[in-house]
């Protein structure tokens, strides 16, 4: 009986995944073509016009979404101030040590 | 901390940490015209601290080094966003006649160049020891931690 229903919920599920596939864009053929255009192809905004970097994924990262890299390095940041703060070495007293 | 691995392991370990840690840093310094870049080159960095603690089971003071080399990373990196203020925050105000990395590329498909890119390479620089460093501080703390955890319980 599980073992049946499992079946049926995974064909159903399979069933809807294969209907999404068929319904896909080719590859490479977006339907609003504007913002790649812009990255790509714009005499003054584009990515090598402006920016002059060759790769636009890495221009994207540092010049038009600086903002969110910097909130990336700052994640990074507070992991690591958590991970020290954590291990940090404490004797029974409850006194911080040096090191 | 009296641990350490073969001395096969150790010799190995020895011989492929420079080519990890040239190969980081030609993904840093490259980021603007290959993929990769300072996230990427700092965690490949990062793995060389790995599997040095690995083989060699010692750590060394360097807890704060890396911790100031983290800071430097972050603070410069928020410093160039802030220079290009005159316009506006991450303003790219080196690109195309900057003192560093100032050079041009042509439009369209071209070899790539490495001076070029403005402040682009420069933000990937800085990520890139802070990622290096803080994935170090992090596998430096824990190796360290989980180590040392014993000791400190049975001395006290």
């Amino acid at each position: 009986m599980r073992k049946s229903v499992a079946a049926l919920a995974f064909l159903i599920v399979f069933a809807f995944l294969l209907l999404g596939m068929s319904q896909l864009r080719p590859f490479g053929e977006p339907e609003n073509t504007e913002m790649d255009d812009y990255f790509l192809y714009d005499q003054e905004e584009g990515s090598q016009a402006h920016n002059q970097v060759n790769n636009i994924v890495t221009a994207i990262l540092f010049d038009y979404r600086g903002l969110d890299t910097l909130g990336e390095a700052t994640v990074l940041f507070s992991a690591v101030s958590g991970v020290v703060t954590v291990l940090r070495k404490v004797k029974k007293s409850g006194k911080e040590v040096q090191g | 901390m009296n641990w350490k691995m073969s001395r096969v392991v150790r010799t190995i370990a020895d011989i492929m940490v420079v080519p990890i840690i040239i190969f980081g840093i030609y993904l840093i310094i490259h980021g603007h015209l290959s993929p990769g870049g300072g996230f990427q080159g700092g965690a490949v960095i990062a793995s060389s601290t790995a599997l040095l603690i690995i083989a060699y089971g010692s750590f060394g003071k360097h807890k704060d080094s890396l911790s100031s080399l983290e800071s430097t990373g972050l603070t410069l990196f928020i410093l160039i966003a802030f220079l290009g203020l005159g316009y506006t925050v991450f303003y790219n105000f080196l690109a195309s006649g900057g003192a560093v990395f100032g050079g041009t590329v042509p439009y369209g498909i071209n070899p790539g160049r490495l001076d070029s890119g403005g402040t682009v390479p420069l933000m990937n620089i800085m990520v890139g020891l802070e990622v290096t460093a803080a994935l170090s501080l992090i596998l430096w703390m824990m190796a360290k931690g989980s180590d040392s955890m014993d000791v400190e319980e049975a001395s006290v």
